[in-house]
């Protein structure tokens, strides 16, 4: 059985906004998510990138509802702050999580049949017997054996403990899987059986994925889309192959032209503008558009109003002043910016 | 190994001969490295590529011997700098090496900061430890090496703490300090894995420009060949404990000749366009798995029985060009388009 993608909608944020209020005196809050909307398709997968501090997995840490946001969060439609105690608990159920580090997240003294079996235990009827009929099976769809299920996580090697993990999320059959750099931990050669797995998965059970991950090749090759976050703002959001065929916004073209090509003779050619200076400190983000203090196009609009999400050529959304109407309106006379950019904006 | 006259002309800066690493586990001593050969020239970047477990990192560890008291030795082997076998200095000689003549930065470089003290301090300090230097001049050296990994405001910078610093400016600051007694061999051990993709390529154009202003050669260590493509003169690939694989990175890229090398290559996710992703099969043996023939064998397209019969030695293939394959002559193994 194929489960395609299809436009039922199984995720969709709206303004999210997650704020932190670090503790001490004099300390600022932090708007680590600052109102940014996702959709998320059954079966389809988003993928989250950007750098560190960028806000992408507290947006993962919200949509999963560990932490604290403000917006909209709907599942399969519904809002899920609506939602009764019952719908709500039904709802986790649904949206299931797999983390960088299997380790961390798999309980050492616990085998790792019991850890899999545990949301069985708090979402399910299914007695022991059933639970472990259903834990065996799980194992070998991650392929693993069923024999697996009595032994510790430190019998497993990195790779065989994500897979574990993926059992355990897969567990209670759940529309969404939150994968948060999950296969950032492991060598190349363990990565790609892991990544091989999560896309057969997709296909076999239609699970959607929202997957956040700071490795842009790796996300080249299984997203469905790509939206790019900086300083906890989206920039641009398109589909996979748009986006990194044409990528528009000044911060994703400094993205992807960093990233190194395993090729010395093309990598060493490249001579893309690379970004200068650092984040700037989240708690005092510039004003305007945040990237404004790195961008080479940065213009004096650009520091006074927040760019707002306008559709991009290919599909999707870019928030930047040079695809904005203030810009376009402000110098009539010169060539469009849009030629302008992906003229000299390629990656290579 | 450098094609270079004049760099091969002299003697090499570090040479490692026939390195065996064992450590101490609950069942007596276990060789985890074995047979391990490099060579860095002055002025010039060796990458010693390898996934986790392939020995990488205890090879670099060895040649400072940087191992907790008892728990780690050289078995066997030479590490020759600058004309001394490193392997016959005692404790209190080599301690004049570890981080005067040879600089070492790490991943993290947040936890190999002392966070209550000044970066200007800790650079001071290095340079005290090392030399008789007044405490002025010691804060000038400091001052200037921080000039010298491009780091702005460098007079202001010194009096702030670690913490003050962002990831990509701290691992300058760790540079900076490696520096400080101006090594002519800096070992970098994957200096840029916790960094941003915008961030490391700012560091690795900064390690490309020291190397070439301060005729430092660099060890570098990664997991990554994408880092390996971009700074690296020569390459040596290590698996299960052992060189598989050794040439110029020009050389390695557009012609593997170990399998193991070419299927890391196919295997990497590229940036520039989207193909099925490459799966090799089963994952690398720890020290107490490894076979008694190829230790690659398990996982290799191209094994035969006769693989599995020995152990493999390197073949020589010119030009300091290695492979541990006994089928080097005959694989065409395919490189980078």
């Amino acid at each position: 059985m194929n489960v395609e993608t299809t436009d039922r909608e199984v995720l969709r944020v709206r303004g999210l906004t997650v704020t932190f209020h670090p503790k001490g005196r004099r300390k600022a809050p932090v708007q680590a998510v600052r109102g940014i909307d996702l959709v998320l398709h059954q079966g389809e997968t988003l993928s989250v990138v950007g750098e560190s501090g960028c806000g992408k997995s507290t947006t993962a840490r919200a949509v999963l509802g560990l932490v604290k946001a403000a917006g909209e969060i709907e599942l399969m439609g519904r809002r899920f702050d609506q939602m009764s105690p019952r719908e709500k608990t039904r709802a986790r159920a649904d949206i299931q999580m797999v983390f960088q580090d299997p380790y961390s997240s798999l309980d050492p003294s616990q085998r790792v049949g019991v850890s899999i079996a545990e949301p069985l235990e708090v979402h399910t009827d299914l007695d022991a017997k059933q639970r472990r009929a259903r834990v065996e099976e799980l194992l070998e769809t991650v392929g693993l054996s069923a024999e697996h299920a009595d032994r510790f996580p430190h019998d497993f090697s990195g790779g065989q403990r994500q897979r574990i993990a993926i059992a355990r999320a897969l567990a209670c059959s759940p529309s969404i899987v939150v994968a948060d750099e999950a296969v950032s931990a492991l060598d190349v050669s363990t990565q790609n059986q892991v990544l091989k797995l999560l896309e057969e998965l997709s296909s076999s059970l239609g699970v959607a994925y929202l997957f956040i991950s700071h490795d842009l090749a790796v996300v080249r090759h299984i997203s469905d889309r790509v939206a790019v976050m900086y300083l906890g703002t989206l920039v641009e959001e398109a589909a996979a192959d748009a986006l990194f065929a044409q990528p528009l916004h000044p911060y994703t073209q400094a993205l992807l032209s960093s990233v190194l090509v395993a090729d010395p003779a093309r990598q060493r050619q490249r001579t893309d503008a690379r970004l200068s200076g650092d984040l700037p400190d989240p708690s005092n983000p510039p004003s305007g558009c945040v990237f404004r203090t790195r961008c080479p196009h940065a213009m004096e609009v650009c520091s006074r109003e927040v760019p707002v999400p306008v559709p991009r050529s290919g599909g999707g959304t870019v928030a930047c002043h040079l695809f904005t109407e203030a810009h376009e309106g402000a110098d009539p006379g010169e060539p469009s910016p849009t030629d302008n950019l992906t003229a000299n904006g390629s990656t290579r | 190994m450098s094609a270079v006259p004049t760099a091969s002309d002299r003697l090499p800066l570090l040479e490692v001969e026939g390195l065996e690493v064992q450590f101490r586990g609950s069942s007596g001593w276990t060789t985890v490295v074995t047979d391990v050969a490099l060579r860095v020239d002055h002025g010039s970047v060796l990458g010693l590529v390898g996934e986790s477990g392939s020995g990488k990192s205890v090879t670099c560890a060895s040649i400072l011997r940087l191992f907790p008291a008892g728990s780690g030795r050289i078995a066997a082997g030479r590490i020759v700098f600058n004309g001394t076998d490193l392997t016959t200095l005692g404790e209190r000689q080599l301690n004049r090496v570890r981080g005067r003549d040879i600089g070492m930065i790490f991943q993290e470089p947040m936890t190999s900061l002392n966070p209550v003290l000044t970066v200007g301090e800790q650079i001071a300090e290095v340079v005290r430890r090392h030399g008789k230097v007044g405490r002025q001049a010691a804060r000038a050296r400091a001052r200037e090496v921080l000039d010298l990994v491009r780091i702005p405001n460098a007079a202001t910078r010194m009096r702030q703490y670690p913490h003050e610093f962002s990831g990509g400016m701290r691992q300058r600051v760790m540079i900076a300090m490696s520096l400080a007694t101006s090594p002519s061999l800096l070992i970098a051990d994957e200096p840029t894995t916790a960094l941003d993709v915008t961030i490391q390529v700012q560091i690795l154009d900064l390690l490309k420009d020291l190397a070439a202003e301060l005729e430092m050669g660099i060890l570098l260590v990664t997991h990554d060949l994408g880092v390996v493509a971009d700074m690296c003169d020569d390459v040596v690939v290590m698996y299960g404990g052992q060189v598989v694989e050794t040439g110029s990175c020009a050389e390695i890229f557009a012609e593997p000749r170990h399998p193991y090398t070419a299927d890391l290559m196919r295997a990497r996710p590229s940036i520039e366009g989207r193909q099925e992703l490459y799966v090799i099969p089963g994952r690398p043996p720890t020290p107490l798995e490894w076979p008694g023939g190829c230790r690659f064998a398990a996982r290799c397209r191209h094994r035969i029985e006769d693989c599995e019969a020995a152990p493999v030695d390197l073949h020589h293939l010119g030009d300091d060009r290695l492979s541990r394959c006994i089928r080097v002559s005959e694989l065409e193994l395919g490189g980078v388009r």
